[in-house]
């Protein structure tokens, strides 16, 4: 039932954009057919994939950098109220600072590379991880801690089955919403300063030629990977911490 | 910390001396907690602490096992050489591992592989071994916690409100693991209850504790051997003990 209303859905909204497209007859609104006609002949040369792939691991590595380091800020800062008093308002001046500029000035003062790249991804998104793991941190069961005092508990078992366990579904909340932040906020910084990726294929297309197609088509192209990970790993994941529930 | 060396019948385990626990010392409203309250708990003995709520009891406790390390006065052997194991009135288990997880990880690093057959069979745990704790009725989570500090090999097993919120049944069969665990292992028990009739009929000695600032009113002793209190006999005690203490025992 909920598998055929998505379906539906999809279908309704697959219909209206030809209908829209018929309708304009411009090659700023293609239809469907078009756009895949275009990821076809885009995935044929090769280019769709090395774009995406470059993308993919640009967002890979600043994933993984900000999930660690936003995990252990997270966790320090739930545990000590005196770093966390120390860190907040710079914390909170991060969290909202526009993502333009602190990608604009990672390539100022770290310069049009890679490592600037990812030095933005990182700082944009590693707040949102620390703030969430925060209230893991602060919300340990008080509890459980005087059992594990009580049994003389070793830290690294106190590690493994008491913290983590407890900061587990706000990991994997963090992840979940960081991975979609993530990916949005490399296109912008391959657009702005990289000479390949998803978000540099875009600024070319718009730039040369006005190709909707193309633009949509990669959109696209990246978005159902990004959704593919989503369900196949993190959701997994989300089901695997929570199955003693 | 849990050693198998169990001092003989009749020594003492556990020898709790507070002179006095202020909480909130040098604040605008100082609380005092306990005032000379001084006990032992009896290896081989059932040794119920009784008092109105709210009187430190909890308070005692945490100081006993360690927990509380700020007080006057002195807890003899140190709490993290006395052997003790606990088990708290909510069962505190961790709800993300097994049952048999739970038991073993409150083991020291080495000794965790020992075979447990034995005591998950002797509280009735054997199919629940491979439970998550969510599965189980609150009575049979008790066991569990039960389960955990009984696998220390304690000399001394300090149980918080152990069979409250139980129905009678399940109360009587946790008694009776309690009790039997005691006459086989030769450990010291310390019971917390607000249940004069249960103490009555389970413990050697019972402690009335005043209200707050808690301190020791009276020690009894019960000679009658458990076997033998009936219905009749643990009423009359309770009655006789309520005249003598109406502040700690409802008539």
């Amino acid at each position: 039932m909920g598998f055929a209303t998505r379906l539906v859905s999809v279908l309704v909204l697959l219909a209206g954009w030809q209908a829209a497209a018929s309708a304009a007859g411009s090659r700023l609104l293609p239809a469907p057919l078009a756009i895949l006609d275009f990821i076809r002949r885009e995935s044929a040369s090769g280019d769709l994939w090395w774009n995406v792939g470059i993308t993919l691991s640009r967002v890979g590595i600043s994933f993984f950098l900000a999930m660690t380091l936003g995990v252990l800020l997270g966790i320090a800062l739930g545990r000590s109220r005196r770093l966390n008093l120390v860190l907040d308002t710079p914390l909170l001046i991060l969290l909202n600072t526009p993502a333009l500029v602190i990608t604009v000035l990672a390539y100022i003062w770290v310069g049009l590379n890679e490592a600037a790249a990812i030095v933005a991804v990182v700082l944009n998104k590693l707040p949102n991880v620390a703030v969430i793991l925060r209230e893991g941190a602060r919300g340990l069961d008080p509890q459980l801690e005087e059992m594990a005092r009580t049994y003389r508990f070793d830290r690294r078992t106190w590690i493994a089955h008491v913290l983590v366990p407890q900061l587990q579904p706000f990991a994997v909340a963090a992840a979940r919403s960081g991975l979609s932040l993530a990916w949005k906020i490399v296109l912008v910084i391959e657009l702005l300063g990289r000479p390949n990726g998803v978000g540099f294929a875009i600024n070319y297309y718009f730039v040369q030629s006005l190709n909707v197609a193309a633009i949509v088509g990669y959109s696209i192209v990246f978005m159902s990977v990004m959704i593919a990970i989503d369900i196949l790993i993190l959701q997994r994941l989300e089901a695997y911490v929570r199955r003693w529930r | 910390m849990a050693g198998s060396a169990a001092p003989g019948p009749g020594a003492v385990a556990l020898r709790v001396d507070i002179d006095r626990k202020v909480y909130g010392a040098g604040g605008r409203e100082p609380v005092e907690a306990v005032r000379g309250l001084a006990f032992s708990v009896i290896a081989g003995e059932i040794t119920c602490l009784i008092g109105p709520s709210g009187a430190g009891k909890t308070t005692t406790l945490r100081i006993l096992l360690g927990l509380d390390p700020d007080y006057e006065g002195r807890v003899t052997p140190h709490p993290d050489a006395a052997g003790i194991a606990m088990a708290f009135q909510e069962p505190r288990l961790l709800p993300w591992r097994t049952v048999e997880q739970n038991v073993r990880l409150a083991l020291p690093r080495g000794t965790r592989g020992q075979d447990l057959d034995g005591l998950f069979d002797s509280l009735g745990l054997g199919p629940w071994r491979s439970r998550y704790p969510g599965a189980l009725s609150l009575g049979m989570a008790r066991r569990v916690s039960l389960a955990r500090a009984l696998a220390q090999k304690p000399r001394i097993l300090v149980l918080d409100e152990p069979f409250v919120s139980l129905d009678d049944t399940s109360a009587a069969g946790l008694r009776g693991l309690v009790v039997a665990a005691v006459e086989r292992s030769g450990m010291g028990v310390l019971m917390v209850t607000h249940n004069v009739a249960e103490a009555i009929e389970i413990a050697d000695r019972l402690l009335l504790v005043s209200g707050r600032p808690a301190g020791l009113l009276g020690t009894i002793p019960l000679e009658r051997p458990r076997g033998a209190r009936d219905r009749a006999w643990v009423e009359g005690r309770r009655a006789a003990l309520a005249a003598q203490f109406p502040t700690v025992i409802a008539g």
